[in-house]
This record gives structure tokens, sequence and C-alpha cells, in this order.
């Protein structure tokens, strides 16, 4: 509990005077900086984390089919943080916790790098190698593609705007 | 319900990503993105014992849209992953680029293959 000076209160304070407030305002500072960036992070996370299983539940894929739908959910997700790291390092600078909460927090909930080798492994196991494959490659082939002329648009974009 | 496990796996998957990402980084301090590297690994062994887990009858759903849907999704990511590769490629470590991309499927798919044989072992 810190008292009106800002200090911890006495019976917060460790046994050497020297150290105690400088290390306890450091460590307070540390860990409430850190804090707001994870909660913005779960926040985040929880929203991207709610859309990707929204699109599940709206296109439910058969345990033998071609996983479309973490296709299409994985890039839109590489598409649009191309165009949102460009917009923020070239284009304007954002709030502090704007990256942390739609860069990591929602783009990186909705993505998922687990249920893509897991449908690979599952439909390996089912038989189904070729599509496995196929699955395999389309995927990392239209995710980079997605990133790479998402981040190319927006920076020509930028340009043409800035004359 | 079901949503509220997800919500509640992706509050502490994301989170979990995010620190394990500084931590990997401020350690080992190289432009290869190992922190990334490492969670998709990792979120992929346990995804690979949860599905095993769940043909054998040994996990809930509530528990499968937890720590599945939930934490390991939000834990992974494509657009980080993807992200930085072409932030390699661009910065004109091709190489690395080519390998972070296929190395982080290789190793993503060994896990995922690994976790189910170690669920199959424990439950089948």
């Amino acid at each position: 509990m810190p008292s009106e000076t800002g200090r911890p209160a006495a019976a917060d304070e460790p046994v050497d005077p020297d150290i105690c407030c400088v290390d306890a305002e450091r460590r307070q500072s540390l860990t409430r900086g850190q804090g707001r960036t994870v909660a913005a992070v779960a926040v985040g996370g929880a929203l991207g984390a709610s859309a990707r299983y929204g699109a599940s539940l709206l296109w439910p894929a058969a345990a033998d089919a071609f996983p479309w739908w973490t296709l299409a959910v994985n890039a839109a997700g590489c598409a649009v943080i191309g165009a949102f790291m460009v917009l923020i390092t070239d284009v304007w600078t954002p709030h502090p916790l704007l990256r942390p909460f739609f860069g990591t927090g929602v783009l990186g909930g909705f993505t998922t790098f687990s249920t893509y080798t897991a449908d690979i492994e599952r439909l390996v196991s089912g038989g189904h190698a070729r599509t496995a494959l196929a699955y395999l490659a389309l995927t990392l082939l239209v995710a980079l593609l997605a990133v790479w002329g998402a981040a190319r648009t927006t920076r020509r974009i930028a340009a043409a705007v800035r004359g | 319900m079901n949503w509220l496990c997800v919500v509640a796996g992706a509050m502490i998957g994301a989170p979990l990503r995010h620190l394990t990402d500084r931590a990997v980084q401020a350690r080992l301090g190289t432009l290869f993105p190992w922190g990334t590297f490492t969670v998709n690994v990792v979120g992929s062994l346990v995804l690979g014992v949860l599905a095993g887990a769940v043909t054998a009858g040994a996990a809930p759903e509530h528990l499968e849209l937890f720590l599945g849907t939930g934490l390991c999704g939000a834990l992974t990511t494509y657009s980080t992953f993807s992200y930085e590769t072409l932030r390699l490629a661009e910065s004109g470590a091709r190489f690395s680029a080519v390998a972070n991309a296929l190395g982080s499927v290789a190793a993503g798919l060994g896990a995922a293959f690994v976790g189910v044989a170690v669920a199959e072992a424990l439950w089948a």
C-alpha cells in the first residue's frame, strides 16, 4: 500500500533502508507496464480466438475433408498483420498498447499453428496423405503470399498518399 | 459455457506466447524468431496429446475447447510466423527465412505426431 509520498508503507519495506524504496518502486513500475501489456494481449487473444471458434461453428469441417476454414482464417490473419505492421511502423505511431492488443493478441489468437499441424496429422493418420500434403503446402504458400502482398500493397498506398 | 472455455484458454495462451517470446528472444538475442518457433512447436505437441486423448475418449468436450481451441490455438500463431518469415526474407536473410518456414512446419508436425503417439501410449 503506497503512502502519500508514493513510497511503500513501512510495513512493506524490506530491512535495508538504502535499497528498499528504489528497488520497490522500480519493481512496481516494471510490473505495472508489463501488466498492462499482458492484459492487452489476453483480451485481444480472447477476441481473436472467439472469432476463430465462431468461424469453426459456422463452417464445420468433416474429419476427412480439406480444412478450408482453418486455411481461410490463417490466410486472413496473415494478410491483416502484413498491412497492420506496415501501418504502425511506416505510417503512424500508434498507442503503445495497440500492437500487443491487436497484433499479438487479436491476430495471434485468431490464427493458429497447432490446429494446422493437428489437421495434417489427422488427415495422414486417416489415410488421406495427399489431402494432407496439399493442405500443408497450400496453407504455407497462401499465408506467405498474403502477408507479402498485403505489406507490399499497404506500402504502395502509403507512398501514394504521401505523394 | 463452450465459448467461455475458449475465452479462458485464449486468455492464458496468448499472454503465454507473448511472455515466452520475450523470454526466449531476450535470452538468445538472435534475429531468428526462436520465440515463435518454440510456442508453435510446444502448442502442436500439446494439441497432439489432446487429439489423441479425444480419440481415446479420455478428454471431455469442455477440456478440448479450453485446452485445444482456446489455449493451444492462442498460444500458437500463423500470422506472426508468416510475418517474421517475411521480415527475414526482406532483410536479406533468405536462408533463415526458408529455414524458419520449413523448420517450423517440420518441427510442428513432428511434435503433433509425437503428441498423438504419447496419448495413444497413455490411454489407448
